[in-house]
């Protein structure tokens, strides 16, 4: 059975119907790369999937392992193993990282009928996560992205999923403002973590990201439809022949 | 912002219930006659009715403040009851003979008050409208030389250390409502902190309104002599009525030289339903004096009442004094608030800090309103503010009115202040991570406040907290 199936999704925000009726099948074991021009539905598509209340779904099905994905509260599906890395990360004062991470690995344990995790097993277990984004444990002291440069806050996205092992993650342009270092790990981060019953969704904008996780698809958006799909050369492809390419006039046309 | 987190922040008010006891009232309304009858009542010694006596005239000749930034409907002085006691209460009696109605109303407040179930390490004053209702731990603390106990009782058993520190920091005359105060007040609370004594536990007093269209008038009085120091803490609550009821209190704290007091308030009075009605004015005026290298702190945590006024200053009097101010202060519905601070820098390198953080939720609006003042002779003198304002939707307000007055050359004043929004995108992050919604804001909430909570004595913090609908385990520690 495939792990996510997205049928004929359509989405709107303030009534505009932003995707335009998504289709895409996403099994265990795989990396689906999502890339298209900017203001394409790229982060839409995401946010739905994570079940932002800002969008509303005006149309078409998402299922998680068989389950209606769309009935469910944001929380559920984090507890169902979704989980978005924001392009955006959002700051929240005062709140250690630690004991935040600690409530989300908590409440995801606890949907599952486990108990609480005890607090020092939680610090082993997070020092063998900070290794995984090459991070010593004072980051675990400072309020959540508060203050964070922009590549530190996708870092500590990374570091999340780390912690959490969803089954599905959304990567929203975890590369964007990364250094050559910082790319590395991060791609490093995400590769350690596949498994062959989880699948990872990343959406970039570069090629270069797609060097280090090697995708098994790769998907065009463009308009709020998928326009292209194909196999890891259409990045190379696309990254020599531009979107105009998929979305000039004649392309256009065609959709 | 979606109903459901102003849902949220709409908790029910837990305390809202009303004792059925017997109780001895003063009939309604405002006179001589009515002090007198209340000097009576506690066979109070001659000086003190004069004291009243003298503070009603006054008041007679002020009117009721109207600068704080809140509306309301104008209270009638003569529609209150001025003194309501329950007739079985035992200001005297062992907490053993305190009528069973009673024990039970505290315990339902989660204040035990018999001897098996007493809280560990804090003793508690009890006080039941107009009067004190039993005060644990008596001995223990006198072993150690402190003295805690009733307002009333310490005015016959200690006349001479209240003679000599009543108003000696909020003079009877001092404002409108610390006037009526003074000539109505009814019970409180008394400690007494001997020179060089650590007070060996936490004091706490409980504030309870019960009976209907009553005031609440209490008078607190804590004095650490010359080295002395003391942590006290005090809980409000009251029934849900319809009417609004009048709670006029005022606090003196006497620091004499390296002492230190640390005051913490939880304020949970009875806000009134959605609509503003009834609920709680709570127009207080709380004040300490610091003299030669003494430390007052306050720390409060206002959630409760329809009205909040209160400003609790500190008098820095002494050289190298420090004063402290730590406050959260939730408005939700409609409630409003108007408190904040007075730091008046009188000695020379005095300190003081100030850290405020309001939330406002649903229709609330929340002041703050503080004045730093440091004078000629306070030379060197620092003072550190931060005013912190988080909104939860859209009807509600933050107000921020600093006041600034520095007198010399030498000294040194820092504001800062900021306003933010619980966003959606916050609790979506949450959410994203597989926190509820009301988890959420309570994990937002709490990180907003952490500076104030950590100020609180470990117990009371948790107690906050889960005032501010924020699960057990936390941050704290
Ligand atoms: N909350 C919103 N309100 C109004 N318009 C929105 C909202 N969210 C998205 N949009 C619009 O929807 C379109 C798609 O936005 P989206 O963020 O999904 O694009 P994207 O493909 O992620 O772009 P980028 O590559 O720049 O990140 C844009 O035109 C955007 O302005
Ligand atoms: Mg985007």
């Amino acid at each position: 059975m495939s792990l996510l199936q997205i049928t004929d999704l359509h989405a709107a925000v303030d009534e505009v119907e932003i995707l335009k009726g998504i289709s895409l099948t996403v099994n265990p074991g795989e990396v689906h790369a999502i890339m298209g021009p900017n203001g394409s539905g790229k982060s839409t598509l995401a946010q739905v999937l994570a079940g932002h209340p800002s969008y509303e779904v005006t149309g078409g099905s998402v299922t998680l392992d068989g389950e209606d994905l769309l009935e469910m509260e944001a929380e559920e599906r984090a507890w169902a193993g979704v989980f978005l890395a924001f392009q955006y990360p959002v700051e929240i004062p005062g709140v250690t990282n630690a004991y935040f991470l600690r409530q989300a690995y908590n409440e995801i344990r606890k949907a599952r009928g486990l108990d609480e995790i005890d607090p020092i097993d939680f610090i082993d277990l997070l020092e063998e996560k900070l290794k995984v984004v090459e991070w010593g444990p004072e980051i675990m002291e400072r309020a959540v992205n508060f203050g964070f440069s922009g590549g530190e806050k996708k870092r500590n996205e990374i570091l999340q999923m780390a912690v959490l092992e969803p089954k599905l993650a959304i990567l929203d342009e975890t590369d964007s403002g990364l250094d050559i270092d910082a790319l590395r790990i991060v791609a490093n981060g995400v590769n350690r973590l596949r498994r062959p019953d989880s699948a990872t969704i990343v959406v970039t904008h570069y090629q270069r990201l797609l060097n280090f996780i090697v995708p098994d698809y790769v998907h065009v958006l463009a308009g709020g439809r998928i326009i292209r799909s194909g196999g890891k050369e259409l990045a190379l492809e696309l990254e020599e022949k531009g979107y105009e390419w998929l979305t000039g006039p004649e392309a256009a046309v065609a959709s | 912002m979606s109903s459901s987190v102003e849902q949220l922040v709409n908790r029910e008010y837990k305390y809202g219930f009303i004792t059925d006891i017997e109780a001895e009232s003063a009939p309604p309304g405002l006179s001589e006659e009515t002090v007198r009858f209340i000097s009576a009542k506690k066979q109070e010694p001659e000086w003190l009715l004069e004291w009243r006596l003298k503070a009603y005239r006054r008041w007679l000749e002020m009117t009721e403040p109207h600068w704080p930034n809140v509306t309301y409907t104008p209270v009638d002085y003569q529609a209150i009851t001025y003194y309501s006691a329950p007739k079985t209460a035992k200001p005297l009696g062992s907490l053993d003979e305190v009528d069973p109605k009673l024990l039970e109303t505290y315990e339902k407040l989660g204040i035990p008050l018999s001897e098996q179930k007493l809280l560990a390490g804090v003793a508690v004053d009890a006080i039941f409208d107009s009067v004190s209702v039993g005060t644990t731990f008596k001995e223990t603390l006198a072993k150690a030389g402190v003295i805690f106990c009733s307002f009333g009782e310490a005015v016959r058993e200690h006349p001479e250390l209240v003679r000599k520190y009543l108003g000696s920091v909020v003079p009877a005359n001092d404002n409108f409502f610390a006037a009526l105060n003074s000539a109505v007040f009814s019970d409180g609370s008394f400690v007494f902190v001997p020179k060089g004594v650590q007070c060996p536990m936490e004091l706490s007093t409980y504030f309870r309104i019960n009976a209907a269209n009553t005031g609440q008038f209490e008078r607190t009085l804590i004095v650490a002599e010359e080295g002395a120091s003391v942590s006290y803490l005090e809980g409000c609550t009251a029934p849900k009525r319809d009417e609004n009821q009048l709670h006029a209190a005022v606090v003196e704290l006497v620091a004499l030289d390296d002492a230190r007091i640390k005051y913490s308030t939880v304020q949970n009075w009875y806000a009134g339903d959605d609509e503003g009605k009834g609920g709680i004015y709570n127009f207080v005026t709380k004040r300490g004096k610091a003299a030669h290298r003494a430390k007052i702190s306050w720390t409060q945590v206002e959630t409760g009442s329809a009205i909040t006024w209160k400003y609790p200053s500190v008098i820095l009097q002494g050289d190298d004094s420090v004063g402290e101010f730590y406050s959260v202060a939730v408005t939700n519905g409609r409630q409003q608030a108007d408190t904040g601070t007075k730091m008046i820098h009188l000695g020379r390198n005095s300190r003081s800090t100030i850290v405020s953080k309001g939330i406002s939720a649903g229709q609330g609006q929340n002041s703050y309103r503080g004045l730093v003042q440091i004078m000629p002779n306070a030379e060197g003198s620092r003072n550190y503010t931060q005013c912190d304002s988080m909104l939860i939707g859209n009807r509600c307000g933050a107000h921020t009115f600093p006041y600034i007055d520095v007198r010399n050359s030498t000294s040194d004043v820092e504001h800062e202040a900021s306003t933010s929004k619980i966003g959606e995108d916050q609790i979506f992050y949450c959410k994203a991570r597989g926190l509820n919604t009301e988890h959420a804001i309570s994990v937002i909430v709490n990180g907003f406040c952490k500076e104030v909570f950590r100020e609180l004595p470990m117990e009371f913090a948790v107690e906050a907290q889960k005032l501010l609908g924020v699960s057990l385990e936390g941050s704290v520690g």
